[in-house]
């Protein structure tokens, strides 16, 4: 059954992207086509940053190693749909009109904060393999631990995007908080067993 | 799109020239709507396609009252009772009044005013709504000397209106406008769009429309209309008066810090249709520039 857990993980995380590919095909995007695909990557990848994030603790309050071999999966994956949300911004809605969009960098807040969280998603997307963490060793971690920034980055892209006190994008600020300070919790464990 | 200036838009004459060759063809005046769902290639259904259809207007709505989402205000909007409904005209006035939307309909014939909308978010449509100017309404009551501004009150009503039940504005929704606004002819009353009633979700039974501010500027189920001596604040300035100033005026030199003012995406287009240059005014300059004659319209903004 183990076999097969991952393929299915796999195509159930590519479900989105087939979804918005088959809404441009029949034209079901709204009035609004291109937000529409830049609102749904943006979350999708909000929601595979808490997906990722939710990994360790699940392994550690099920005391289940599998949840592991998902994570970097579903890192990749948070690296695919943030990709795909950038090329939508930056082909498909300024149509690379890069004066424009580097103003947009310089002058909008959460759009520099975008932006920064794809550019600090590179490298982990580059050193993802298991030969790259062999490679790494302990620096490999450490330099992972980036997520946790990237995370908190995207949350606030969210929040500051929204027009007023929206809940969705505190709903996801919150859960990333709450999985961020799960991992507080187990570094304490580790030093009073340590 | 081409610009589309006050001199196209009230073409009284090759409208009136149109709906006479629509019913000329057989189709009654109400039609209008409904050449736009299902058009084709003829020269008629070309003009019409300069609209936004039926469907995008009433189906893509920022109305916070019935939910922050574009789709909710159709969705949570559809009961919601619109009689009997009174609107208090007060304030720095000679004769305060409270007039019933009968009453109004009675005595103001609304005409159709084809207007371009263009939403703070970047986004804008063409609509033609039904609708007389705001001064007509204001003759009613004689604003006095101190009636500098005009301050509008939308409806508070959380059982009907369930965005209400949170904080998301200060409710009721205000605006307002300067009295010199308030009375240029483009600034309208909105009873009606696509010559049907006013539906729920676009502000029903009365709302006001100003064709070169931004769209929040244009307050929907409107119960009160006060004239003051002060600029009053509006809702949004109160929730960010970094954001969004008093005028609000549609501005593409100054920018906001959420989304680009220079460009806009027509409703209704493809997806690979490119964004339009937004004009100064929405392109209602000629009309209304000299309204701000001598203003630094990037520090009133």
């Amino acid at each position: 059954m183990n076999k097969f857990l991952k393929p299915g993980i796999f195509i159930l995380s590519l479900t989105p992207f087939i979804i918005i590919i088959s809404k441009i095909y029949f034209n079901q995007l709204g009035p609004e086509p291109v937000k529409e695909i830049t609102h749904h990557t943006g979350e999708w990848t909000l929601i595979f940053i808490c997906l990722t994030l939710a990994m360790s603790p699940l392994k550690r309050f099920t005391n289940l190693v599998i949840w592991i071999k998902f994570r970097r999966m579903l890192g990749l994956f948070v690296f695919f749909y943030a990709t795909i949300h950038l090329i939508t911004y930056v082909v498909i809605d300024y149509r690379l009109d890069w004066q424009q969009i580097f103003n947009d960098v310089l002058k909008k807040k959460y759009i520099f904060i975008g932006f920064s969280a794809w550019l600090l998603l590179i490298p982990l997307a580059f050193t993802s393999s298991q030969k790259m963490a062999k490679l790494l060793r302990h620096n490999w971690k450490k330099l992972h631990r980036l997520i946790y920034i990237i995370a908190i980055f995207g949350s606030l892209h969210y929040i500051w995007l929204s027009k007023t006190i929206f809940f969705k994008p505190l709903i996801f600020m919150l859960i990333i908080l709450v999985l961020l300070a799960l991992r507080i919790k187990i570094k304490k464990r580790e030093t009073n067993y340590g | 799109m081409k610009k589309i200036k006050y001199s196209e838009i009230t073409p009284e004459k090759i409208y009136k020239n149109r709906r006479s060759f629509i019913k000329s063809i057989g189709l009654g005046a109400g039609s209008i709507a409904m050449t736009s769902f299902f058009s084709t290639n003829d020269a008629l259904s070309q003009e019409e396609k300069k609209y936004t259809s039926y469907k995008d207007i009433t189906t893509y709505n920022n109305y916070y009252e019935f939910g922050t989402s574009k789709s909710d205000p159709y969705i949570n909007s559809q009961n919601f009772k619109t009689k009997p409904w009174n609107i208090s005209i007060e304030g720095e006035v000679e004769n305060p009044i409270k007039i019933s939307m009968e009453e109004i309909s009675e005595t103001i014939e609304s005409e159709e005013r084809i207007y371009r909308l263009r939403c703070v978010e970047g986004w804008s449509m063409v609509i033609p709504w039904m609708g007389f100017s705001l001064s007509k309404l204001l003759s009613k009551v004689t604003p006095t000397s101190k009636a500098k501004f005009v301050k509008f009150e939308s409806v508070y009503d959380p059982d009907q209106m369930r965005g209400q039940r949170y904080p998301v504005l200060n409710w009721p929704y205000k605006e307002g406008l300067r009295i010199d606004e308030a009375m240029h002819p483009l600034t309208t009353v909105v009873t009606g769009l696509y010559n049907k009633k006013l539906p729920n979700q676009n502000g029903a039974p009365l709302r006001i429309f100003i064709p070169w501010k931004y769209g929040f500027k244009s307050a929907k189920a409107i119960v009160k209309i006060e004239l003051v001596e002060k600029m009053p604040t509006s809702s949004w300035m109160w929730a960010s008066p970094r954001e969004y100033g008093f005028y609000s005026n549609v501005n593409p030199d100054v920018n906001h810090p959420r989304w680009s003012q220079a460009t806009e995406r027509v409703i209704g287009n493809d997806i690979f249709a490119p964004r339009v240059k937004t004009l100064m005014f929405n392109g209602y300059g000629d009309e209304v520039a000299n309204l701000y004659t001598g203003m630094d319209l990037k520090k009133y903004f």
